[in-house]
């Protein structure tokens, strides 16, 4: 089957043509259709790491950014037991960090404040892990503090794939994985680093964030990636 | 044998604190003790953060007076960025300081102390608080609810957000003060000025200087920030002490240098440490801040009412009031001239203007913040890394520097109200009142975790519990 062959999927029940070569998710949000995401970033390549995009097909639960269109294809996007799991992959994800939004510079202008809110997160019912971490300030403009990342890895795609520089990557492993600079050293002293900033307007939470950056003062603007990629005609 | 009495809880006072009273073999007091049992440890959990998230982190220590912290965090960091702020934003940060002593005091004043003071110690607890005195005092407590909500309309309009706001930032504030917001601020400082003369005059006809005498006096040195000539300052200016005959101890200095002037102690049986007069020791460097404080420490208001008013407290010595009661009459006095602070400075058109903020980086790897808070002189003072991390900081907080007083003042009032043991409800009562007077804000000023509510306990000379009194708090 040809990319442009027309395809027809359900979602929700809900007949949709398209065309082959799209994620669920994609297709989902052409159509208006909102599914919850978080390393997702349009424009970036998918990863399908954080979990909430958790889509039900065939009977089984899939991330539906990772996940091409098939004809005839029947998806679930919204039942309870998709709703419990994404609560739940949140959770884990609050769990694992250090994340005290009162003083927090993206306090208001967070992706994973806003999920917590729109699925209906009112507490964590895992034990929370207290990781120790130590903020990253020897960036002249920027700073990384490690609790609050949740490791969706938007910075480091955004920077090989879009700026070239491939500054940031993940070290380590299971609950020891963090991102990191060059080969672990101080992004101060990080060579390959170009100061552009896109890691920045891309990381969802208050975890890459502006130097001098007060509470609640971080805004971002993700769409960049999409808006520079169009410009450049490369999308 | 000596016993012991303890009061619990200290009702209608913020946080958690215990009482122990201590008697000799003849039932008479000995010695009394105001515990603080809750351990915070802010010092220890701002370590590593940025010197960016400090107004807001440390705003947190309390639920009361969150701009008060979030001030001197902001001044503290205005010292590591080496930058003089613009000029707008003092004058709104000044603003935003006397809104938050305005709530506060008036807090103090017409909801936790009111009832005491004007229903009596004596009254029945069922009725003496805020809703029986609105039984029978209905004007004052609405008028002293508006004042309050008065105040808390300054700080919310200014920040944004009432209880904490992130607005005061190092290098000045976040925002402009828009033109509506001034005028609505003008238009009700005329009714918050009516208000509070109404008050002081209500407070002066039922507290006669004999009447005034109810909580015990006690000598002691007043500490507060005083301006150029050595009027009252609330912002910025010199640390003075003055002793108990209004004679000069500590003058014209650099509030940033309060570690020479300024040692704290700790007692195993408190979390809240002692800070005290380092020339003259622990513990006989005791003084006092907050209202009393400032008010006794200033040469005047420098505003024509509340220099009026400061006439009449003092009269015609140089002796300042130890009286405890006046603590309330100093608080009273101090809401008259905040209010006429505010109405001069939102008379200043350079308060409108949008430059509120100098960008720097970390220029400089330690800084005080000081400022009066409605309790008292508070200090912050943060060692930073060269990228701005904090590495060391530490607060001195206005409850703390009364702690010396306090327990004078409860051992005082205990001593002239308890004799062979005998105790009653009304006594107890007065014992808080004491505390009351201080306005302590129990949350900010101790570092610890846990909470334990205040009682009080008497016990005897060979340490053993005679008589335990507690009540649940309101
Ligand atoms: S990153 Fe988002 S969720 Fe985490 S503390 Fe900051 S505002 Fe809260």
């Amino acid at each position: 089957m040809r990319e442009s062959d027309v395809i027809t999927i359900k979602i929700d029940g809900r007949p949709i043509a398209t065309s082959a070569g799209k994620s669920v998710l994609q297709v989902a949000k052409e159509n208006g259709i909102r599914i919850p995401t978080l390393c997702h970033l349009d424009g970036l390549s998918d990863v399908g790491v954080c979990r909430l995009c958790l889509v039900e097909i065939g009977g089984k639960l899939v991330t539906s950014c990772t996940t091409p269109v098939a004809d005839g294809m029947e998806v679930r996007t919204d039942t309870e037991e998709i709703r419990q799991h994404r609560r739940t992959v949140l959770e884990l994800i609050f769990a694992e960090g250090n994340h005290v939004c009162a003083f927090c510079p993206s306090n208001g202008n967070c992706e994973l404040q806003d999920l917590a809110c729109e699925l209906g997160m009112e507490e964590v019912r895992v034990p929370y892990s207290y990781p120790r971490n130590r903020i990253d300030a020897t960036h002249p403009r920027f700073l990384i503090d490690r609790d609050r990342c949740v490791l969706c890895g938007r910075c480091v795609r955004v920077c090989a794939e879009v700026e070239g520089a491939h500054t940031w990557d993940f070290a380590e492993r299971g609950r020891s994985v963090r991102v990191i600079t060059d080969l672990d050293i101080d992004w101060g002293d990080a060579g390959s680093c170009t100061d552009c900033g896109k890691c920045v307007e891309v990381c969802p939470t208050g975890a890459i964030i502006r130097k001098g950056a007060a509470t609640a003062e971080m805004e971002k603007e993700p769409e960049l990636v999409a808006d520079l990629l169009e410009r450049r005609g490369d999308v | 044998m000596e016993r012991e009495i303890l009061i619990e809880p200290v009702t209608r006072i913020e946080g958690h604190a215990k009482i122990t009273v201590i008697l000799d073999r003849d039932g008479n007091v000995s010695d009394a003790r105001f515990h603080v049992t809750e351990l915070r440890g802010f010092e220890k959990f701002c370590e590593g953060r940025t010197l960016w998230e400090m107004p807001s982190l440390t705003a947190r220590i309390c639920g009361i007076c969150p701009v008060s912290h979030i001030l001197a965090s902001a001044k503290a960091g205005d010292a590591i960025l080496a930058v003089a702020i613009p000029e707008a934003a003092e004058l709104l940060r000044r603003l935003m300081n006397l809104g938050q002593l305005v709530q506060s005091h008036a807090l103090s004043f017409f909801y936790l102390s009111a009832p005491d003071l004007l229903l009596g110690w004596d009254a029945d607890p069922e009725g003496r608080n805020v809703l029986g005195l609105a039984g029978k005092e209905p004007e004052l407590v609405r008028a002293g609810i508006r004042l309050r909500a008065f105040g808390q309309g300054v700080i919310d309009r200014l920040g944004g957000k009432r209880i904490h706001p992130a607005w005061a930032v190092p290098g000045g504030v976040n925002r402009p003060l828009s033109k509506d917001d001034r005028a609505w601020m003008l238009e009700n400082i005329p009714e918050a000025k009516g208000t509070i003369l109404k008050t002081l005059d209500l407070f002066k006809s039922a507290f006669d200087a004999t009447a005034r005498s109810a909580l015990g006096e006690i000598p002691t040195m007043y500490m507060g920030l005083v301006g150029e000539s050595g009027e009252w300052e609330h912002y910025s200016g010199y640390l003075r002490i003055v002793g108990p005959e209004g004679e000069i101890v500590v003058d014209r200095y650099d509030p940033a240098g309060y570690r020479e002037v300024i040692a704290e102690a700790s007692e195993e049986w408190t979390y809240l440490k002692f800070p005290f007069y380092r020339p003259l020791g622990y513990p006989d460097g005791v003084y006092r801040v907050g209202p009393l404080g400032r008010v006794n420490a200033c040469d005047r208001f420098g505003t024509p009412l509340a220099d009026a008013e400061l006439e009449e407290f003092r009269g015609k010595t140089d002796r300042r009031s130890g009286r405890t009661i006046d603590y309330h009459y100093a608080r009273l006095i101090e809401i008259l001239a905040a209010i006429e602070r505010m109405e001069r400075l939102l008379s200043d058109e350079r308060i409108l203007s949008p430059h509120v903020r100098a960008e720097a980086g970390v220029n400089r790897t330690e800084g005080v913040g000081v400022h009066e808070a409605p309790r008292g002189t508070l200090f912050h003072r943060y060692v930073v890394d060269e990228n701005g991390l904090i590495e060391e900081a530490e607060f001195i907080v206005s409850t703390g520097h009364n702690n010396l007083a306090m327990n004078a003042t409860v051992r005082e009032i205990a001593r002239s109200y308890i004799s062979e043991g005998k105790v009653t409800e009304g006594i107890l009562n007065r014992i808080e009142g004491g505390i009351r007077a201080y306005d302590p804000c129990l949350s900010c000023s101790v570092h610890a975790i846990g909470q334990m509510p205040l009682r009080v306990d008497i016990v005897g000379p060979d340490g053993e519990l005679v008589r335990r009194i507690v009540r649940d708090s309101q």
